[in-house]
């Protein structure tokens, strides 16, 4: 019974009750919403911020951020469509990208590691760079005469089912992060460099290395996540998914990872990815814009770092207070 | 070796000596070093297109940064805590058009009215940042990214509400004027900018909460022990951030005249870029509103060049991204070489 309680007071509970309470409100609210297409409409929407979030999570956990995802997602895009237009190769044009997803990420991790500079400011930098330089790829045109095949695999879900090819990327990939995050070495490794960096060290953790491979591979599925926005708009723009950063960094402090690094789940975060989506679902049914939606994103953000601090604050306010009546009683 | 005490303890008084000189060399240096860089900007622009060097084009030039650099002062303030205010392009955006609605709704009204109004929403914007990073100990980075979104969406709200678009034939004259008024002979935009700049930098440089903001960022645990009330002044600093981004929206508004819901969207990367090439250190502590505004007139002098060099515009943003990457790595090579030099001083001792 005591484990039952502490299982209900986890991170994870308040958000499979959050995730419930949405969808009971979104199938009040639109008789849409429990439509098969409606679970296709919400799934693939959100795929490239699944995928972003997966290395951004394990990024968070050592400590570190990267404001740059979107960005790179940009650039991968425009990389894309620029050389599928001259080359008329989409192999050539996907590997590209995806290598230029795994420089971007290279350089992040070069100067966060090598030359020991704050994530924070150094991923600020190159959200400008990669964004400008993917503006000055393909300035203020856009490619969008992809291959059939390539838009059936952004446009229709895996034949049989509702679920898009995205989802079943992300779920391969969510499922090998789980692994490696709770149950390897390596898992155990993040979560002590997260706690305390010089233990860490230490102990014969090469810290260094781990952030920069961490980098490298938040570069390459930022990049991924470029080729699969690309093939589900059929459209390579320079300002694709501007602003991104900002979702992918809130599912994954939703999901209840801290900010400050060293505590959290993958559970958490792939409820925090469902629940956002969601709710964006919800009201985009009730007509509201993309822009508005990023008011409530916005504070979501905020409230799940403001709420859980508060919480603890007002835990010590009422243990202070007890202790005081207590001694109080003894006098 | 054998010395008295007193020998000893007069190369110590000369080497902290040393060090403070050290430390305020390094300062004027970096702002030394912004100017060689703007003169050969010049140099080399000028020789290459000589209408680059009129007395027009540098008014041009000013003008165009006189209200980043308002937000640049505010930003300045918040940095130097060791925090970073990303949501003042949101702000700005916020301010301005609902500052030019008020005066397409109400043309008859005071202008200072107006002014007052856009600087208290600002305030407000401010505030609230400034209460959810002191007192609610969220992360700054977090909470203006969140407020950055929730304040864009806000003017969204506001605009679907009243109009999608305040346009210059909306608004009385008296309020572009702002933008357009010279005082002997120097644009009204400038001067403002200029005395925001010279107001803040004496209070930054002269009062105890201004030496205070640095003792927060160059070590919050020492400001703390000698009872320094941080909480206070980071949200001090939080409110004028966005009172400087309300002021800022205001003559936004009277300039570029046409405000819809999107103005002054990415500011924050061109005020940030700014800061920080002008030396102001993103880990808090160290910086000046001197080196902050030659930062904004060293970016706008690149862009006017470009655009007389016609190079792309969709070149700005790389060089901003750019700037902000080079000057961080420069700050950081300058800092350790200035700890090796001084420890280095303190063995010779």
């Amino acid at each position: 019974m005591k484990q039952f309680i502490a299982l209900l007071k986890t991170w994870e509970a308040l958000l499979v009750v959050l995730l419930l309470i949405s969808i009971v409100l979104g199938s009040v609210l639109s008789p849409y919403f429990l439509s098969a297409f409606n679970f296709y409409a919400i799934t693939s929407n959100i795929m490239e911020i699944a995928i972003m979030a997966l290395p951004m999570t394990l990024i968070i956990i050592v400590g570190e951020i990267d404001l740059s995802v979107a960005s790179v997602l940009g650039l991968s895009s425009v990389v894309l469509g620029f050389l599928w237009e001259r080359s008329n190769s989409m192999t050539l044009a996907i590997v590209v990208a995806l290598l230029v997803g795994i420089v971007a990420g290279y350089i992040n991790g070069f100067l966060v590691t090598k030359l020991a500079l704050p994530s924070l400011v150094i991923t600020i930098g190159t959200l400008a760079l990669f964004r400008g330089l993917a503006y000055v790829v393909l300035g203020s045109q856009a490619v969008s005469d992809f291959p059939t095949a390539f838009t059936n695999f952004g446009f229709s879900p895996i034949p049989g089912t509702e679920l898009p090819w995205s989802g079943l990327i992300f779920a391969v990939l969510a499922i090998i992060f789980a692994v490696v995050l709770h149950f390897s070495r390596l898992g155990r490794q993040l979560y002590a460099m997260g706690n305390n960096k010089e233990a860490a060290r230490f102990s014969g953790i090469n810290v260094s290395r781990v952030k920069l491979w961490l980098f490298i591979l938040s570069g390459l599925l930022a990049a991924l996540a470029g080729v699969i926005f690309t093939a589900r708009f059929s459209s390579a723009r320079p300002d694709n998914a501007l602003g991104f950063e900002l979702e992918v960094v809130t599912v994954v402090l939703l999901g209840g990872i801290n900010i400050f690094g060293g505590r959290g789940s993958l559970l958490g975060v792939v409820l925090a990815i469902f629940i956002v989506a969601i709710l964006q679902n919800i009201l985009g049914l009730e007509n509201i814009s993309g822009d508005i939606q990023n008011l409530a994103i916005g504070l979501l953000l905020i409230l799940s770092v403001l709420g859980p601090n508060l919480a603890r604050r007002i835990q010590v306010v009422i243990s202070r207070r007890r202790l005081a009546v207590g001694s109080s009683r003894q006098v | 070796m054998t010395t008295t005490s007193q020998e000893v303890e007069r190369p110590q008084q000369r080497s902290q000596l040393s060090q403070m000189r050290l430390l305020g060399l390094v300062s004027r240096v970096r702002e030394l070093g912004l100017l060689i860089v703007l003169l050969l900007i010049i140099l080399v622009v000028g020789i290459q297109a000589p209408r680059f060097l009129s007395i027009n084009n540098f008014e041009q030039i000013l003008l165009s940064v006189a209200i980043l650099a308002v937000v640049a002062v505010g930003e300045t303030l918040v940095i130097l805590t060791r925090n970073v205010d990303l949501s003042v392009g949101s702000t700005v955006g916020f301010t301005a058009f609902v500052t030019a609605y008020f005066f397409k709704e109400l043309p008859q009204s005071n202008l200072l009215l107006g002014i007052l109004l856009g600087c208290a929403l600002g305030l407000v914007l401010g505030m609230l940042n400034g209460l959810i990073v002191s007192f609610g100990r969220v992360p700054s980075i977090v909470a203006t990214l969140g407020t950055l979104y929730a304040y864009r969406g806000l003017v969204f709200i506001f605009a679907a509400n009243t109009t999608s678009q305040v346009n210059a034939s909306d608004v009385p004259v008296s309020y572009l004027a702002l933008a357009t008024t010279q005082i002997f002979g120097i644009p009204a935009l400038i001067l403002i900018a200029a005395v925001v700049a010279i107001i803040v930098g004496y209070f930054l440089h002269a009062s105890q909460s201004g030496r205070q903001l640095y003792a927060i960022g160059s070590n919050p645990e020492a400001a703390q022990m000698i009872g320094i009330r941080a909480d206070r002044l980071v949200f001090g600093a939080f409110a004028a951030s966005g009172l400087l981004c309300g002021l800022a929206g205001v003559l936004w508004g009277a300039r570029f005249a046409t405000v819809d819901a999107t103005n002054a969207t990415g500011l924050e990367l061109q005020v940030i870029a700014a800061v920080v090439v002008g030396g102001v250190n993103i880990f808090g502590g160290s910086g000046t509103i001197l080196g902050a505004m030659l930062g904004a007139i060293v970016l706008g002098t690149l862009e006017n060049a470009l655009n007389i060099l016609n190079i792309s515009q969709f070149w700005l943003q790389a060089i901003y991204g750019a700037a902000i990457i080079g000057a961080v790595v420069l700050d950081a090579f300058i800092t350790r070489w200035l700890q090796r030099s001084i420890l280095a001083r303190r063995k010779n001792v």
